[in-house]
């Protein structure tokens, strides 16, 4: 997928638009396994953009942005003609749901255009309710400003149409707005695109007081002069990351969408990502999804780990310091690290309770988390299974809402886990399913000795949680 | 078995030891009964009460402030897991885990007379370490029991058993065993949560042996409701309708 729309939950679903012909349509059940759905224009007319937008613009169809607004949802898309001559065109539906019986989009013809000598490519609309509900379209592309215009929530298009556009913004494309805590902020994409790994694609970013700016960098530079504090950059397997979209799940827990210009994995192509947005001194942080590996699991509220219910051994067995000044009991030998094949013998073989404790190095406190396949999972991330390192012992949520150490992973959803960063940088970590309860519940511990599980609250520690590396 | 010899309260304690003994305070005209605070050993326990009202409500934290508590058993004062199991595991009197005692109740420990003391605690946490003090009786490598009935004024369901202890400690409601927390440890509100767990109407048995090793001793408790809030809807009493908890329905 190349431009993503920001995506968008309808009914239980995950949409996304993009780039492409007809502006083609993504959907997911889960937020990780996507599938194509034909494209937005095959519900126009002609399969096409109506004639004003053609006009005005051209008959490209790049980079649509999507909002729902009232009993309505508005899709502006791109429609470029030789650039930078273009135009952004308005599509209004009232369902995302191709299956649907009220399926259909409405051509609300262009929206606004740059008239190929302005400074203005009128491209890559990002679409923004602020706090009062009032609507804003920010839009362009290198080729004079990026720049605003405020929105009629219940038409989508121009609220004052005569009104001159504000210039907020140069040197980028993909724009769009968010807000929190009294800032509004513009993301924009600088950089090139569309060469594979060799885009220079990155994600900056600037905040203001006011929708309309300035919108100023970190060192206090206006974006309108070039400023953009690095929000995303190249990174990893990914190059070229673009066109940042929110994704707020609720709860406090927030994701940020964005396309990778070349996912090395795959082959250089330009992927869909969706990644946990995390917030630090006042600006976002892009976060990353979560890794495989083994870590200790620390409670944010109590500072000690996971662990399974043992009793522990002391790494490298009982032995005293020896005297002040001394070499040590081992005599300076390092002592190599724990495992559960050195102390696992005298573990019982059946369920085993899960508690916290100091975290002590040793290998009950030890975890593995793994992804698994074909299992689904949830925006950005795949389900993990989360076992005693060096073994098949996995954590499982029980049916009275505890929580249990079973000998083996069977692949239940109660023995799946979602683990969302969130905005913090610490984790909300949950099960799949859990027997006999239909809301969902997180790790939680209720204790500075005991982990349990309840519904999650956004205000509290009790339900943060870090991976730290053993 | 126990044998119902009414022995002296700890204030009486502290008099034969000799020490100056104050009985009696008045806290805002109130008629509860202080111990107050003396200089040595052998005196009367400073953060401990005797309990002058047939029943009591949890502090507005929801701490059980009124226990009935053995004097200590010397043990080994191992604190690893499978030492405090062994330890609670050994039958020291018979009944441990089932009798309900009753204030002055003693009974015999091999060949160590041990009587159980209502006490009521100032503080929201139980100090064993005053109250072995006061009466000349060990406070290192030593098991306390400790009971108290909760009475609650309905079925509660989902709440919890949240507890804290120097050292270790294993707890009972109702006969069943709800939470252990092991090794050198002090004590922390909420240490150690049980599972969700439902308060029949009326008294229910709450029940832990306390193993310390060394230095300080002392432990807390309270429930939490099923939003894990205090629980404070309760009252304790030391007085049992019965003297076991089959019968203490």
């Amino acid at each position: 997928m190349h431009d993503p729309s920001t995506v968008v939950v309808h009914d239980g679903k995950f949409y996304a638009y993009g780039t492409g012909n007809g502006l083609p349509i993504s959907i997911s059940d889960d937020g990780w396994t996507w599938r194509r759905a034909g494209t937005l224009m095959q519900a126009l007319p002609g399969g096409r953009p109506g004639p004003d937008v053609l006009a005005r613009g051209g008959n490209n169809t790049w980079a649509p942005d999507v909002i729902r607004s009232g009993d309505k949802y508005f899709v502006y898309y791109s429609a470029p003609g030789t650039q930078p001559k273009a135009a952004i065109g308005l599509l209004v539906g009232r369902t995302l749901d191709p299956s649907s019986s009220d399926y259909k989009w409405e051509d609300g013809g262009p929206v606004v255009w740059s008239d190929g000598v302005e400074d203005s490519n009128a491209i890559d609309p990002g679409v923004f309710r602020d706090p009062t509900g009032s609507l804003w379209l920010t839009y362009g592309s290198y080729f004079g400003y990026i720049r605003l215009v405020e929105l009629n929530p219940k038409t989508g298009k121009r609220l004052y149409p005569d009104r001159k556009p504000i210039n907020i913004a140069i040197n980028g494309e993909a724009s769009i707005m968010i807000f929190r805590d009294g800032w509004f902020y513009l993301l924009v994409t600088h950089g090139s695109c569309c060469a594979g790994a060799n885009s220079s694609y990155n994600i900056r970013m600037g905040r203001a007081k006011k929708v309309m700016g300035p919108f100023i960098d970190n060192m206090g530079i206006d974006m309108l002069q070039g400023g953009g504090k690095l929000f995303l950059g190249s990174g990893g397997r990914y190059v070229g990351p673009g066109h940042f979209g929110l994704l707020d799940l609720g709860d406090g827990v927030q994701k940020f969408s964005c396309h990778y210009e070349a996912d090395l994995d795959r082959g250089g192509i330009s992927v869909l990502d969706i990644r946990p947005l995390l917030w630090r001194d006042g600006w976002p942080v892009a976060g990353e999804n979560f890794k495989e590996g083994t870590y200790q699991i620390e409670s944010a509220r109590t500072g000690t780990a996971l662990e399974l219910a043992v009793q522990g051994t002391p790494v490298g067995g009982l032995r005293g310091r020896g005297g002040r000044g001394s070499a040590g009991a081992g005599g300076g030998t390092p002592i190599p690290a724990q495992d559960a094949a050195q102390v696992s013998a005298n573990w019982p073989s059946g369920p085993i309770d899960v508690r916290m404790a100091p975290y002590m190095l040793q290998a009950q406190q030890k975890w593995t988390v793994t992804p698994v396949a074909n299992a689904g999972g949830y925006p950005g991330s795949p389900y993990f299974k989360i076992t005693i390192a060096g073994t098949d012992h996995a954590l499982t949520a029980t049916d009275d809402q505890e929580l249990v150490v079973l000998a083996s992973f069977s692949g239940r959803p109660e023995q799946l886990w979602r683990i969302d960063q969130l905005t913090d940088g610490t984790y909300r970590v949950m099960p799949k399913a859990t027997p006999n309860s239909q809301e969902p519940l997180a790790l939680s511990a209720i204790g500075s000795s005991t982990p349990t599980l309840a519904r999650f609250t956004p205000d509290s520690d009790r339900q943060r949680w870090l991976f730290k590396t053993p | 078995m126990s044998d119902r010899t009414f022995l002296p309260s700890l204030v009486i304690v502290g008099a034969l030891a000799g020490i100056i003994v104050v009985a009696v305070a008045h806290a805002q005209g109130t008629a509860t009964a202080r111990l107050q605070r003396a200089e040595s050993r052998g005196a009367p326990a400073p953060s401990l009460a005797r309990p002058t009202s047939p029943a009591k409500a949890p502090n507005a934290e929801g701490f059980l402030q009124r226990w009935l508590v053995l004097e200590p058993i010397r043990v080994s004062g191992q604190l690893t897991d499978s030492a405090v199991k062994a330890t609670v595991k050994t039958e020291h009197f018979p009944g441990q885990l089932t009798a309900i005692p009753r204030d002055g109740d003693t009974l015999f420990v091999g060949d160590t007379k041990v009587a159980w003391h209502a006490i009521d605690s100032v503080g929201y946490n139980v100090n064993l370490y005053h109250f072995a003090y006061a009466l000349n009786k060990p406070t290192s490598n030593v098991l306390f029991w400790v009971v108290t009935i909760v009475n609650a004024p309905r079925e509660l369901s989902g709440v919890r058993l949240a507890i804290g202890s120097n050292a270790a400690s294993i707890w009972w409601v109702n006969g069943t065993e709800v939470i252990g927390i092991y090794n050198d440890r002090q004590t922390v509100i909420d240490d150690g949560v049980s599972k969700r767990l439902t308060l029949k109407q009326g008294p229910n048995v709450v029940r832990a042996a306390i193993v310390n090793a060394g230095g300080h001793t002392d432990f807390c408790a309270r429930f939490l409701d099923d939003q894990d809030r205090p629980l404070t809807g309760i009252t304790m009493s030391v007085i049992s309708p019965s003297k076991t908890e089959g019968s203490a329905k």
